[in-house]
């Protein structure tokens, strides 16, 4: 039996396997997701990222609970963390938060390191987070590196981001920086037990007062949150219904994950999101965007792959070695290696 | 199609799972191993303390490790370690490799390599010596 019939009749083990083919970008890997991806789009992908130390996992596992007690979904959870950029190794930890969702067959875990890739994410994230949405699993929760500014990756990935804070992790000036949080589908206070609170709160209330709402739809890694464009005009499009297209406020949410405390309100804050985005169309355009970004990616691959196999090795050395001595400029190494393609 | 394929020849990272089951609570030597071998360059996926068997093989399976790495001072280790390597047998993973580190008597020593204990490591073992082993058990 392939990879993807077991994944497809809930088999554990060919997941976790699977899981390693796709995370390892092997050829079977690759080649079950094509199968899989029919199967795909029908998950909620929820996005959570913050700084080190907000409370991340703990807040992940007290979701993840809340959805198994209250929803009875199956619930995915995919937690990265950052690989040494010196020895290429990882300590992944996340897990020992989530240690109440052991024995539940229905949440499955899955640890996995950076491998180099910035952005808070690892490369192949996304596709994992794919495998998880095929399986059948109704949530997919991605929980990011402790982020600084701009790992902002989870954005193009999630339907609905959460960015976790917590009291005393920075003035006023850090909340009106751009990166991680604008990128916030809804703000979570962490840890709102402890002094401070209310001056993170005022805060984070002030970068959104200042902010202009907009349409976000995440783009190129980090460079574009586009407004939606009239086809014809090319004007930013008119909204059809002020109800139905009213601008998604970001809410600011306080919890205390080890009590428990404000995931309900948490949960019932995500659900309005997803039917804000399905009432107003944004779920289709991220979705859009995603596979737009993910489409242009693999081009860009199969181009380099077929690049490499017809410029050998030896002459792009021999051009390398020409920009190290400084006799040309890199602009111009681009330029003699295409033509080498091109003939 | 979906048997394992493990090992550094396959181009892969080796992940290990390094737990502590068992009541006690002092971790600095599960730690020690963890970050070892980081250092060396593995995905060392650490699940805090207090695990019971069940909660092993679970994260086992889905993290998909190669290697289980326990660290057991209770005493407890010759109820434990056969429990996990049952559960490990059960859910198709008996391929995976376990090694011990904590305070193991000399009696037992035998009959948890009989049992397929790649390895033991009491107080003075050098984290060399583990890396070496780990990596020599993921290729076998």
């Amino acid at each position: 039996m392939t990879y993807s019939q077991a994944v497809l009749n809930g088999n554990r083990l060919a997941l976790a396997r699977l899981l390693t083919q796709v995370e390892n970008n092997t050829p079977e890997g690759r080649a079950a997701l094509v199968e899989l991806f029919p199967h795909t789009g029908k998950a909620h992908l929820i996005g959570v990222t913050g700084a080190p130390g907000t409370g991340k996992s703990s807040l992940v596992n007290q979701l993840a609970l809340l959805y198994r007690k209250v929803e009875n979904w199956r619930v995915a959870i995919v937690a990265v963390d950052p690989s040494s950029p010196f020895t290429g190794g990882a300590v992944l930890g996340d897990r020992v938060r989530m240690r109440d969702l052991s024995g539940d067959p229905n949440v499955f875990i899955r640890s996995m390191a950076t491998r180099g890739s910035l952005g808070g994410l690892a490369q192949s994230t996304a596709n994992m987070t794919q495998v998880f949405d095929a399986a059948g699993f109704d949530a997919v929760i991605i929980e990011t590196v402790g982020a600084g500014q701009s790992e902002v990756e989870v954005a193009r990935l999630a339907h609905t981001t959460l960015v976790v804070d917590a009291p005393g992790m920075g003035d006023d000036i850090q909340a009106i920086k751009a990166g991680i949080l604008e990128i916030a589908d809804i703000l979570v206070i962490n840890k709102a037990d402890r002094p401070g609170v209310e001056n993170t709160e005022k805060a984070l209330k002030s970068m959104l007062e200042l902010a202009h709402p907009t349409e976000r739809v995440f783009r190129h890694h980090g460079l574009t949150m586009r407004t939606p464009l009239d086809q014809t005009t090319g004007k930013p499009a008119p909204a059809q219904d002020s109800s139905s297209t009213a601008m998604w406020i970001p809410p600011i949410l306080r919890t205390v994950s080890i009590e428990s405390k404000g995931i309900m309100e948490l949960a019932a804050s995500i659900a309005r999101h997803v039917a804000h985005l399905r009432q107003s169309g944004g779920w289709a355009l991220r979705e859009r965007a995603r596979l737009e970004v993910e489409l242009e990616t693999l081009t860009r691959e199969a181009l380099w792959n077929q690049f490499h196999e017809k410029v050998p090795q030896e002459e792009y050395k021999i051009v390398l070695e020409k920009v190290v001595q400084r006799n040309i400029s890199p602009w111009e190494a681009v330029n003699e290696l295409m033509k080498g393609r091109l003939k | 199609m979906t048997e394992k394929k493990t090992g550094p020849e396959q181009g892969r990272k080796i992940r290990v799972l390094v737990a502590k089951p068992g009541l006690d609570g002092h971790d600095r030597g599960a730690k020690v191993v963890a970050r070892a071998l980081r250092d060396a360059g593995m995905e060392v996926i650490y699940t805090g303390l207090r695990q019971t068997p069940e909660m092993i093989a679970e994260a086992a399976l889905q993290e998909d490790v190669d290697v289980v790495g326990l660290s057991i001072l209770s005493g407890a280790h010759m109820a434990l370690t056969p429990r996990l390597l049952e559960l490990l047998k059960m859910n198709g993973q008996s391929d995976v490799k376990i090694f011990i580190g904590g305070i193991i008597p000399d009696e037992d020593l035998q009959r948890l390599k009989e049992m397929g204990v790649t390895g033991v490591y009491g107080p003075g073992a050098s984290t060399e010596d583990i890396i070496r082993d780990v990596r020599l058990a993921v290729t076998k």
